[in-house]
């Protein structure tokens, strides 16, 4: 069953969306869409570091990826810099700092195009392990910080008034967004994790009245998207990552058009 | 009757943000059943206070020590992002787990019961208002906090909601910290005024207040004589029902 590529990549890639579809929707909510995209463009160096000391690809993302939430953290607190400035100054610079190791390491074969935007040829069955044991620690974490995270999500004050520990929840959540990072690297690629994180959640939200409903709605779009996109990328003989991202960007069109008949429809 | 419990006490409190202190040596203390209003002009560190209270804060110098159990909040300001899909009944589960019995009860306390699937997006400011005090007096609290709880109502609903907030004293039993620029439910209703403009001006009985020079120096004499007026006006009870006993 894991000898075909094709099937190792829909079954690492579904279990990507079951992760991202939740994540995302917090994203979406916590204004986070940039926070998530430093933290994927720091990827790059921890993809860069794990292929010069010949360590987990995953686990050296999810490292240099959480460091630099930490960073983030600690940096909001310290300057007076607005926090896009300081987001773009991480951003920019850890993948600066990536591509200039990637120039010393010209030694070692490297795909740049793949780490970049994801290949589906070299998912392996230890990267399959990777996604779904990741991922359902990643969910089950979650899962036991939901009330937290979401009540925090909806209002920090009230949150923290009524003994949710909003802060705890808020530093669980960017950890947990580094590990979301770190297992869908080598499929989705550094540029377009975000997308995976955003596009769903947002395709989601034009069709639920309610987060429970938004959150199973965003998985299930990804996990579409995920299976419409790698289908189209064997066809078409394009990349993995952007062929996903596409697709779900299809979805979300759609999505509008039909929450625009249902809104016509309710006056 | 049995002494009431101590529910929060503050001695000397104090919080510092850079470059100067937002509050300072503030000391009073709220019990099971009082009614405690803070008022004070603009910025003059009435959220502060209460933040402080609520452990949202923490006091830089002084003492804040509680032994509530419950504590809820009705914040001033509460924007709830578009992107999140939210109804009234999903929003009032989000602290704590409610029945739906619990949600309807209180909804109905506040007169917007027939709100319960609404979209939080979709509601009045008003309506918004009554749902976030319903929503904070679902769990029974035995401290609660309002923060200008009457802000976006009309004067009519704002009269029935001050007479919610005494109902909501009575009835659970609670203490309430309320904090508020309208002095004529200061006069009517609380038991304790604090006038506070970074640090306590004057504090007593709502009556003994606004005699004070400190609270005329700060909302000024005209203030005092329409409140005088109000007292006059309401110089009556109500009975548990609502009707006038003299």
């Amino acid at each position: 069953m894991f000898d075909d590529f094709f099937t190792r990549a829909l079954i690492a890639g579904i279990g990507i969306a079951l992760v991202t579809g939740p994540l995302g929707c917090l994203v979406i909510w916590r204004r986070l869409s940039y926070f998530g995209d430093t933290l994927s463009h720091s990827a790059l160096l921890g993809v860069t570091l794990a292929y010069a000391f010949s360590i987990n690809i995953s686990l050296s993302v999810f490292i240099i990826s959480g460091t630099v939430a930490l960073l983030l953290l600690s940096l909001q607190k310290r300057t007076k810099l607005a926090g896009d400035s300081l987001l773009g100054l991480l951003a920019h610079s850890s993948l600066a700092i990536g591509l200039v190791l990637i120039g010393f390491l010209s030694s070692i074969r490297f795909d740049l195009m793949g780490l970049l935007f994801g290949d589906i040829l070299a998912v392996t069955v230890e990267d399959i392990f990777i996604v779904w044991f990741g991922g359902l620690i990643i969910l089950g974490i979650l899962f036991y910080i939901w009330k937290s995270i979401f009540a925090a999500t909806v209002n920090y004050d009230l949150a923290a008034a009524e003994g949710m520990k909003p802060d705890v929840s808020n530093f669980i959540f960017t950890i947990l967004l580094a590990g979301v990072i770190a297992i869908s690297i080598k499929m989705i690629g550094a540029l377009l994790i975000t997308g995976l994180l955003l596009i769903p959640a947002a395709t989601a939200r034009s069709l639920s009245n309610n987060p429970f409903q938004m959150v199973i709605l965003s998985i299930l779009v990804g996990i579409a998207a995920v299976i419409i996109g790698l289908f189209s990328s064997l066809e078409l003989n394009t990349a993995s990552g952007p062929s996903i991202i596409v697709a779900a960007l299809v979805l979300f069109i759609l999505s509008l058009i039909s929450f625009n008949k249902s809104s016509a429809l309710q006056k | 009757m049995t002494q009431n419990k101590l529910l929060v006490k503050l001695e000397n409190a104090g919080v510092y943000k850079s470059p100067k202190w937002l509050v300072r040596g503030i000391s009073f203390e709220i019990n099971q059943g009082q009614i405690v209003t803070l008022i004070g002009p603009n910025g003059s560190g009435k959220t502060t206070t209460a933040k402080m209270i609520l452990n949202i804060m923490n006091a830089d110098e002084g003492m804040v020590s509680g032994n509530a159990n419950k504590m809820a909040y009705v914040p001033q300001k509460i924007n709830i992002d578009w992107t999140m899909p939210l109804r009234v009944i999903d929003f009032m589960k989000i602290t704590s787990s409610l029945t739906n019995t619990q949600i309807t009860e209180s909804l109905t306390m506040t007169g917007v019961d027939k709100l319960l699937y609404n979209q939080i997006h979709s509601l009045s400011g008003g309506e918004f208002q009554r749902v976030l005090i319903a929503r904070a007096i679902a769990k029974k609290p035995d401290l609660l906090v309002l923060d200008e709880p009457v802000q976006g109502v009309d004067y009519n609903g704002e009269i029935a909601l001050y007479n919610l907030i005494k109902k909501i004293s009575v009835n659970l039993n609670c203490g309430i910290l309320l904090i508020s620029h309208d002095m004529h439910f200061v006069m009517s209703t609380t038991d304790h005024v604090i006038c506070l403009n970074g640090h306590i001006c004057c504090s007593g009985t709502p009556s003994s207040v606004v005699k004070n020079p400190e609270y005329i120096k700060l909302f000024g004499e005209h203030n005092s004589e329409t409140l005088s007026y109000y007292q006059h006006h309401h110089d009556h009870s109500h009975d548990s029902d609502g009707s006038i006993s003299k």
